[in-house]
This record gives structure tokens, sequence and C-alpha cells, in this order.
């Protein structure tokens, strides 16, 4: 019986078998923010063992809340620092470096095809994009990961995913994504790895399989993961150069992490994206999802672009397409977030930022902020939003407050129109 | 095993009660556990709970449904529990992150069949849970049930050395 990619990387980690189902792994990545690593700095400290297992695979960053928006985060924010200084940690992103995690590390080329990543944050999943292991911890692994460098976690079991046909313009990979959860369900992937296959995912590009990976936990997964490829290689080239002769070697290379065509999968789900249209969700779940067309006049108060999920290059872009020349609809508020610092100055070079601008939105620096309801675009009691994000739990964006996820396409449709609308009769 | 398991039960009667209903990401720039403690379930919107009630206040346990614990890595979603003196939660499923921080704090995380699940709350919601070994005796209204839980060796073995971090600690 052949190996998934999964397995793959498992075998090539392994620490420890403290019994046959579960598995210690050694870590080549440790991630950390501010909001579930000050804990684990503290519980290190008073138990005497301020110390890290490798400084160099440690990658930590301020994101959540930055700049600080009172004591208490500003507190966070110094224990991180200062640890960080204090433990020689190199790769630590404070305010004017900083940016959302899960799309600042990739840009780094901090996550390579075959690593183990874990970080305190449940989207640590979206790193699966190239060809990883990377899963989202609680502070205990994160602060266990930090001392020793190791993580456990019971046997993968791969469900695999099968995405065929072709996109159509104006849908993409979150449209897949979200239409992935309505069918899986919240729950339909726990303990299960997600492994995207097929045209769709060989065609798309790194920030689209960031997008699709980003939500395998919408669905209970522990990790999404896509097979590592010339797009994948290309991607990360200005990080590997020095390790490969060509980029043709270092794709070779990355195929002996491809699942094996025997390979033992728990189960498959196909999905031929063909006739896929954009997807919104309507209630307090992720699997709570329906055609755009069937929320066709849904009001609301608020657009939000950015986060880990869509607040990288390609959203703006594709976001772009529908605000260009319009203006945010009578009554309606939009908010920016470029996901990173590169991000906002690509987006500053090629024009963009001055059409979201011109269409009157508001555009923050980096950070997770309203993703989360914790500052820069909390909702009211009773406020819609339109999200480009990844949860639409009762209370994400603040208490009594409604979100809808949907793509930046969709979400840009939403900003102009005042309501939730289909993307594509504004394409030009 | 170190801790003592088991208590007065609360029933939370639905699936998928996520992380952001046990505890609000507004709470989470805490820096200590203990200041968690008031805001216990504080979102999770379930007829007849009120997360501020004696009852939910002196509970031991959390007997729930399918999923429990969705969403979110954070392990503020257990330490609020623990602080609240709850020891374990019993459960049809769990969502992966959140059964695994229960185990790495010393706590339990115990799943039993949709069908006994339906039996306890059965039950009535005034429970009172034992725990000895994999064995729960539980009662309420009258009556008592027995039931007996699977726990993975590795699981036991993070319990009964107090958590994660001790255990790794140790071995690592
Ligand atoms: S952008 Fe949102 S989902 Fe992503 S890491 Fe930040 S808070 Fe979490």
């Amino acid at each position: 019986m052949g190996k998934t990619i999964a397995q793959k990387i498992f075998e090539a980690h392994i620490r420890d078998t403290p019994t046959p189902a579960n598995v210690v792994l050694d870590l080549d990545v440790v991630m950390c923010h501010e909001i579930t690593t000050p804990i684990a700095i503290n519980d290190l400290v008073e138990r005497g063992l301020d110390r890290v297992f490798d400084p160099n695979k440690i990658k930590v960053v301020i994101d959540h809340v930055t700049p600080s928006k009172d004591s208490k985060t500003a507190t966070q924010a110094k224990i991180l620092r200062d640890w960080a200084r204090r433990q020689n940690i190199r790769d630590f992103f404070d305010v004017g470096s900083n940016g959302v995690c899960h799309a600042l590390f990739p840009e780094k080329g901090f996550v390579r095809p075959g690593y183990t990543v874990i970080m305190g944050d449940s989207h640590t999943c979206t790193h699966g994009a190239f060809g990883a292991f990377a899963a989202g911890v609680g502070t205990t692994d994160l602060e266990v990961g930090i001392l020793k460098g190791v993580c456990s976690f019971r046997l993968p079991e791969t469900l695999r995913i099968n995405l065929t046909g072709t996109l159509p313009d104006g849908v993409y990979a979150k449209d897949v994504i979200l239409r992935i959860i309505k069918e899986l369900t919240v729950h339909g992937a726990t303990d299960k790895i997600m492994e995207f296959r097929g045209p769709v995912v060989d065609a798309m590009s790194m920030e689209s399989r960031m997008t699709l990976c980003n939500m395998a936990i919408e669905a209970g997964g522990t990790c999404g993961i896509c097979l590592p490829d010339r797009v994948t290689a290309e991607y990360l080239w200005p990080f590997i150069g020095s390790d490969y002769a060509t980029i043709d070697e270092a794709v070779a290379d990355f195929a002996r992490w491809h699942s094996d065509p025997d390979a033992d999968y728990r189960g498959e789900f196909n999905l031929d994206v063909s006739a896929l249209v954009p997807q919104v969700t309507y209630g307090y779940k992720p699997d709570e999802v329906k055609d755009v067309t069937e929320m066709e006049g849904t009001p609301v108060d608020q657009i939000y672009m950015g986060s880990c999920t869509n607040g990288r290059i390609e959203d703006l872009r594709e976001a772009v397409r529908v605000l260009k020349g319009r203006k945010l609809a009578d009554g309606v508020r939009g908010i920016l977030s470029p996901a990173t610092p590169k991000v906002y100055n690509e987006a500053l070079t090629e024009g963009i930022i001055q059409h979201f601008l011109a269409a009157g939105f508001c555009v923050t620096n980096p950070t997770c902020g309203a993703c989360l309801g914790m500052s820069n675009g909390v909702l009211a009691e009773g406020e819609v939003c339109a999200s480009t994000t990844n949860r639409n739990f009762n209370g994400r964006m603040g208490k009594g407050g409604m979100v809808h996820l949907m793509s930046p396409l969709t979400a840009a449709a939403a900003a102009v129109k005042g309501y939730i609308t289909d993307p594509r009769p504004l394409l030009d | 095993m170190k801790k003592r398991f088991g208590g007065p039960a609360i029933c939370l009667d639905r699936n998928d009660i996520n992380t952001d209903e046990i505890i609000p990401a507004k709470y989470l720039t805490e820096n200590s556990k203990e200041a968690l403690k008031p805001f216990m379930l504080e979102d999770l919107k379930l007829e007849g709970f009120d997360c501020a009630s004696e009852k939910a206040r002196n509970a031991g346990v959390i007997v729930t449904r399918a999923n429990f614990g969705c969403g979110s890595s954070r392990e503020h979603a257990v330490w609020v529990f623990e602080v609240n003196g709850i020891n374990m939660v019993i459960a049809e499923s769990f969502a992966r992150i959140f059964r695994q921080n229960m185990f790495n704090c010393g706590l339990l995380a115990v799943e039993l069949k949709k069908e006994e699940i339906d039996r306890i709350f059965a039950l009535g919601d005034d429970l009172d849970v034992e725990v000895a070994g994999t064995d729960l005796k539980v009662r309420g209204g009258g009556r008592e049930l027995d039931f007996s839980f699977k726990l993975n060796q590795f699981d036991h073995d993070l319990v009964t050395a107090g958590g994660w971090l001790e255990y790794a600690n140790r071995k690592y």
C-alpha cells in the first residue's frame, strides 16, 4: 500500500511513538503570535524553563491587534517582544514590518515542502498549501513546541478532495472551499487531513491554494495540503535558489513528497467546479452556505477585505475588477486591511489602494483586527458584514453582529450595491 | 490519575458549540488563566442555559453533543473550564484541537455514543457524574446509569502526568 504526502511527512519526522496510534513529531517551524503565546512564555518562565529548542526555527509576529489598542494588548505585545529579544529569535515582526501570520510567513519563505509546522492558531492549516504538514494547536502544544521542538498527533488519515473542471470567471478558491465545507459540514474532516487534488488545484496560484487550505479547519480538518509542484517552486525560488541549481531540480525533489498512486485514503470527495457560482454563508456556521443568487438583496452595513483567507494581492486585484470607477453604496462602510506590508506595497504600486480609496474605503495597516472582532472594524449589535474572512460564528466580529463569508469579488459587489449580489454582472 | 474527575454536570444540548461561544475573542487579551473565570460560556445562546447561574458555576462536568469545541485553537476555552472547576467534558465527539487541549491540561475529554448521550439527557438536568477508571456513573431524576468509555493509552498517560508539558519535559 502506498503512502499519502502526510504519511510521508510524518514518517520523516518521528521522534517517538508512545502508542501505535500516537506519534510525537520533530518540528521544522514553530510560529507564534501575541494572543496565544504570552501565556506559554509566562508559564515557561514560572517553571524555570525559559528556553527555546532552536531560535532559528521559531517565527514570531504581532498581528492580531497591532499597533496595540490598549494596555492589555500592549502587554501581550511586550511579553512577545521581550521574549524574542531574550531568546535571540531573529525572525520577529513588529509594527512596521508585521502582517497577518499566515500571509506573512509564507511570503518570507519559512515554509517548505515536507516541513512540519505548528502555531497556536487554528488557521495554521493554511501552510499546507506548500506541501507541508501544518496544524493549529493550543498553547500547551505550542509551549512544548517552543521548549522541545516536538508535538504529538494521532496518525494521519487523509480525505482526498478531487477538484475537476474549470473555474468560471468570477468564481474563486474561496467559493470552492465554501462549497466543500457546505458538503462536508463543519465536522466532516475532523481528525483528518484534507488533500486537495486535481487539475483545478494544479492550475491555482499559491495564493489560491492558501485560501483553500486556510479553511480546512472550518470542516474540522487537521490540515489542508497540496502537492508541491512547479508553482510552489517558483513561489519559493527566492528562498531556495541556493539549495537547487534550477527550478526543475527543485520540482523533481519536491516530488518525493507526493502521495503514491495507491495511497490509502480514508475517503474521497469529488467536486466539478465548472458550474460553481459564487458562494456566501448565511448563518453562524461556515457550512451554512448558499449560492449568491439565493442571498441576493441581503443588506449589509460593512465590507471587510482582508485576513489570512483573502487579504493577499491576488484577492485585492480581483476586488478592484468591480470597485474600479465605482463607489461604496450609500450608508455602507468599507474596510481594507492588506494582509502584509508586501501586499500593501504591491497594491500601492499597482494602483489598487487608490481604487479602494476612491471607492470610499478606509485602508488600515496589515493586521487581523476586525476578523476576530478585536479592533479596526468591530460590528455593533445587529450590524451585518460582508467579509472575506473565514469564520462567521455568532459574535465573531462583534457581539450581536452577523458575518457573511464570501470571496473578495462578491464582497466588492456588496460594497458598491449595499447588499449581497452576484458580482459577475459587474465585471467588465 | 492525579486529578479527581466528576461532579455535578450541566447539559449543553447542541452540536458544534464553538470556542468563541465558550470564551469570546475579546477576553483573549488576558494574560492569566484566572482572569478568564467570569466569562465562561458567555456567548452561548441555548434555551434554558444561563452561564451566570449557580448551577453553571458549580459544575464539574459538561455533557454535550457532537463536535464540541470547534473553531479557534484557543486553549482559553479549556482554561476557562479549568478555573471554574470543570474537570471533564462528555460529548458525542470533539474538535481535534479542543480535545488535545483538554488532555494537554490533564483534563478528560470523554466520547460516548449519541444514544448514550440521549440517555443521559433523559435523566433530566440535575445530574451528578462519578468516575472510576474508565467507568462512569451518572445519577439524575432518582435514577442511575452506568457507562464505560475508551481512553487512548497516550491520553491516559497525559492525564496521569498532569498534562503534556509535564510528560514532554520528562521524556524529550
Ligand atoms: S486573519 Fe483572522 S483567521 Fe486569520 S489569523 Fe488573523 S484572526 Fe485568525
